[in-house]
Formats: C-alpha cells, structure tokens, sequence
C-alpha cells in the first residue's frame, strides 16, 4: 500500500494529554475530537491537514493514556500515517486496532522538514521525499498488524478469525 | 486459536535456529503462556490468549460498547469477568459525562453485568478490584485504562489496552499480545530492605523512572524484586506496578509472597495460581540498585524521569496539593498525610484536596478519625474519583499554576491549563508542602517519624 502526503513534523515524546487533552474525553465523536487533535502542541492542526497526509515524530510517540480517542483525534483530521523513531505501546495496538497505519524507522528522519510531500510504502517501510528523492528506511509493518489493516481493524479481524 | 498457530514466522525461524537448551520462564511468561493454552512462552511470541477480567470506565468504555454494538455483539463473553466503572469525571461533571456513564449503566443492566459499580459503590478502578477481590494471583487481566498494570503487585498479568480490544474482549473473552521480555529490578538496603524515613514505593518507582527514562521498558515487563519489595506492603507494590506504564513497561510484576497470600486471602473467594519464575528464567536486562541512601524523590515538569531528590529542588512554590489517585490514593497514603497534617494548618496560598481512592478507604479515613484532621487543617476531602490527576474535575488549574501531587503524569496540560505544572511526589512530601506552600520535607516541619 502507497501513501503520498505532506510531512507534519513533531518531536519526542508527544503524549497523549498532549493529542487529546483529558477535558475533550467526555465525547468520542469523531468531529470534534478531530478539532483539538495535537492540541497540546500544535492548536487548531486539523486545518492545516489535507487528507493522506503524514505525522512524522521523534521517540516514544503516544506514551501515557490508553484512551483510543488519541490515535481516533488523528485519524479524524485526515492523517493516513504516522512516522516515528518508536512508538508507545497501547497507543501502537489502539491504531492498528481502528486501522491507522504506523511505521517505526530508525535515525535520519530528523532530517524530514515540516510540509515536505512523502511517498512511502507500507509493504517495503520505504520513505521517500518526493522533491529530492531521498530514502529513508522504516521497519515493515509486522505481518498481524497488516492483517489487521487489510481486515479494517481488529474487531473485524476478530469477526473472521474467532469466531 | 493456539500460540503456535499465531507465532509469526520469523519467531519459529528464530526457535528452530537456537541450539542452546531451551531457558526457564519469567512469571509474566509463565502466566501468558497458561492463558494461551501453551506449553511456552517467549519473548516474541505473538499469541492470542484468554482474559480473566476485562475492565472498561466512563471515558473509555463507551467507545467500547459502541464497537461491540455496530459488530453486532449480542452477549458479553462472560457477566461476572466484565468490569465497568465510572470514576474518571464521576459522580458526573457535566452533562457530556453524564451521558458517557449512562452509557455503561444502560449496558451493564441490558447485559447483565455482575460487575457495574455505582456512584456511592464506586471507586478508582485500580484501587477497587484488588481491593474487592476481583483480581487474583495468575490473573490475565486487561484494562481500557492505561494503568491496568497496577495488579501485577497481586502475582497477576494485567495491562492497559484500548476500547477496541475492550471490545473485542468483551465478546470473544480474548485478547492478542506480543510476550514481552522481562527487565529483572533488585532493590536492596543495608537495613535488610527498609528505606529512610519519609521513603516509599512512590520514590522507588519515581527513581528508577528517573534511571531508565520514560521508554526504558518500552514494551516490556518489569519484575520487580530484593529485599526492598519483600519489606513492603501491599500498598507500595500497587503504587510500584502502577507506575511502569511511565517507564513505557507493559506489566509490572512483584513474585508472590506471604505478604500477598495474606492480602489476597482476605478477598478472593475463588482458586488462584501463585506463579513464580524458573531459576534460569531468561531476562533481557537486570538493574541492581541500593537504596540506602534514597531520598524522597519529586519529578518536575513535563516527564516523570525528570526527578530530583528532595533536597536538590530549590524553592518551589505552590497552588495546589493533591493526594489521591489510582497511585497514592490507598489507606495508608491518607494515614501517611495526616500524620503530617495533625494539629496543622494548609498554607492560606496553597488549595489541599485529598481523594481517598474507595468507598472503603473513606468509611476507614473516617473511622480513624482522619478526615476530621484534614478538615480541620483546612484541606477537603472529597467523594472517590480519578478527578484531578488527568484535569478532569475537582481540583483543576488555571493558568500558570503549579501543584504537587501524588498522581503518575505530569505531562504538559495534563491537570489543566497547558501552563500548569504538575511536580509528582510522595503524600508525605504532598502534605508537608501543603502546609510549607512550596514543596518540601516533613523534616523542615520539625516532624519525626513515629
């Protein structure tokens, strides 16, 4: 599967009270959790997303809460993908379970500027910038976890496998 | 659906190409490989186990049970192992939060849930289900709420997961983890494990967050053992397990011993299994540390590996204190704080808010006579709930404020306005600096330990 969008750049450790403050978790309605993803860091960011575009973030991305409204906020706002040096561990199974895409990559995208358009295959883990066609190399999304994507996320996986 | 049959293919390339005698297991192994209906299991494996318990609360139960509808669940996989408690913004802060606790009545009572708790039952999750038996030694349990890993204190695999898997637990009685592998902790003290005054499980964890950092146990589980844990209570393992998830740990475990039996005895009514580790169980890391000299340890803004000892912080003044949460809201925190607060007066700039984290915690608060003294330091104390340690309700900040308090985060905005801070510490440390209006020690208020 091939994503093409823009480059949204955040740094280490973007927690989860930072993607959706506890105060919007009286809701889970997609429209307006969208309104204050990254609120934390980056207000009113669903504007300046155009649909398929890219998060691309340092270490231990969504550490802290479980709530799912996190990666839901992201996915919400148009973003297809989220880049990182690593990602924390319940925020890692909650998108996979809805069906958002992540892709951990090693040292070297530091180097990616905010609104650089990507194009990146998620069979392959390749990056690339599409105005200077440099590659950066991510790690394949794991075999179960593109089982889950291509079944539409887990509770549809479950429907198939379980029962 | 065995473990076998789910391993991923280059875990069996990775077994068949070992040579070496196949190791012992961890604890956290040994219990996933049960649940998994397998001989083995190991660090890798991808398996797709049976839960014992599965827990959701109001804010993220109703994305749950949204799921469970649209997938068109019927019945729950088993009414008395769900477990459904409104206690982030309950008793209801807002109408919003209204409706997502309606939202679990209404489901609990069309299901038939064994195991809805409310308002006037209810009580911070974490704290309740050890506390009323829910939860037992070998346990599987999992929790939309990312301090689910509080239980491993009990001998138990327990771990935070989302409203998907929720939900998909809640119909099918499964979940999928990855096994991870297991750092080994050993604490000592020259004192046969016994810690300097005013020094608890909170500063332990609070310390070897600050050694590891924030992803030091990213994905993995955390053991911890020496004499240390064997010295301490029930309490201070919660408190030690329920903090691994800011080290990014996925469980945190403490090795049954007489310490647990006793606590569990007293509440579990059904059989259990005290797992323990093989001698040459394989651990991926072990960190040694002795903690003779540990000092009370206060975490600054916006991590919690961001701490100091208590005598390294300088002048900080605050607004706000708090003690209470799924991390220091036990008993014996409340004891602890109001030892410090009798015949005390809060400080005219600082706001105290203490929450014990149960209804029996309080009914004991108030039969020691404990909430008579922080009534009289002039603190309140409140109705059971999460409240404001996540900004919910009950104590949040305005802008530029500053509280120290014994909750788990302190990341930015987490207790309010986005120029708030959040110092974490101890409820000796928290209800001294109540009293102080900075944060500081029971020692600069003359107070000895008894």
């Amino acid at each position: 599967m091939i994503i093409r969008g823009n480059a949204h750049v955040f740094g280490d450790d973007i927690d989860t009270d930072v993607i959706i403050p506890a105060r919007y978790l009286n809701t889970f309605d997609h429209d307006e959790l969208s309104r204050h993803a990254m609120e934390g860091v980056s207000p009113h960011f669903y504007k300046r997303v155009t649909k398929g575009d890219i998060i691309v973030a340092g270490a231990n991305f969504g550490s802290g809460s479980s709530r799912e409204h996190a990666p839901i906020a992201i996915m919400a706002t148009g973003i297809a993908l989220v880049i990182a040096k690593s990602f924390a561990r319940i925020f890692y199974r909650n998108a996979f379970n809805i069906g958002l895409p992540l892709l951990e990559v090693g040292e070297g995208t530091d180097r990616i500027k905010q609104d650089t358009p990507l194009e990146v295959d998620l069979d392959t883990g390749l990056i690339k910038e599409l105005l200077t066609n440099t590659v950066y190399k991510g790690s394949p999304i794991p075999e179960f976890m593109q089982e889950l994507l291509k079944a539409g996320g887990l509770m549809n996986y479950m429907e198939k496998k379980i029962r | 659906m065995n473990a076998e049959s789910a391993l991923s293919v280059s875990e069996r390339e990775r077994r068949i190409q070992r040579k070496d005698k196949i190791m012992g297991m961890t604890i956290t192994e040994k219990i996933l490989a049960v649940h998994a209906g397998a001989v083995r299991a190991a660090p890798g494996d991808l398996i797709m186990a049976s839960v014992d318990l599965a827990l959701g609360n109001d804010v993220t139960a109703p994305i749950a049970i949204d799921e469970f509808r649209r997938h068109g669940g019927k019945e729950v996989f088993d009414k008395g192992r769900v477990v459904l408690m409104p206690d982030h913004f309950a008793p209801n802060k807002d109408i919003k939060s209204a409706v997502q606790c309606k939202i679990l009545r209404d489901f609990a009572r069309e299901k038939g849930i064994e195991n809805y708790f409310e308002v006037g039952q209810m009580g911070i999750e974490h704290a309740l289900l050890p506390e009323s038996g829910l939860v037992a030694p070998g346990d599987l349990v999992i929790g939309a709420d990312s301090h689910t890993c509080t239980y491993g204190a009990v001998g138990a695999f327990s771990t935070g997961v989302g409203s998907t898997d929720l939900a998909a637990a809640m119909m099918t009685g499964k979940a999928w983890f990855k096994v991870p592998p297991t750092i080994k902790f050993i604490y000592h003290t020259d004192a046969k494990g016994r810690l300097k005054d005013w020094v608890y499980g909170k500063d332990v964890i609070l310390y070897t967050i600050g050694e590891i950092g924030v992803d030091g146990a990213l994905y993995k589980a955390m053991e911890f053992t020496g004499d240390v844990i064997d010295a301490m209570g029930m309490s201070e393992r919660f408190t030690m397990c329920n903090m691994v998830i800011e080290a990014g740990g996925k469980n945190g475990i403490v090795i049954p011993d007489r310490t647990t039996v006793d606590y569990i005895n007293q509440r579990v009514k059904r059989p259990y299994t005290l797992f323990t580790p093989d001698r040459d169980a394989a651990y991926e890391r072990v960190y040694e540390y002795d903690l003779s000299n540990l000092k009370p340890q206060v975490a600054f803004p916006h991590l919690p590996e961001n701490t100091r000892s208590i005598d390294e912080i300088g002048k900080i003044e605050i607004d706000q204190a708090f003690v209470g949460s799924c991390t220091n809201g036990w008993i014996e925190d409340i004891r602890i704080a109001a030892d410090i607060m009798k015949g005390r007066k809060v400080s005219p700039q600082v706001r105290m808010i203490v929450i014990p984290a149960t209804r029996n915690i309080y009914r004991q608060a108030l039969k020691e006579g404990l909430i008579e003294v922080f009534v009289d330091a002039g603190a309140v104390f409140s109705t059971p709930t999460c409240g404001p340690c996540l900004g919910g309700h009950m104590g949040v900040l305005a802008p530029g404020e500053r509280a120290v308090a014994t909750t788990n985060r302190n990341f930015k905005g987490r207790m309010g306005d986005l120029s708030s801070e959040v110092y974490l510490a101890n409820p000796a440390i928290v209800a001294a600096s109540a009293i102080l209006g900075r944060i500081g020690s029971p020692e600069e208020l003359g107070i000895k330990k008894g």
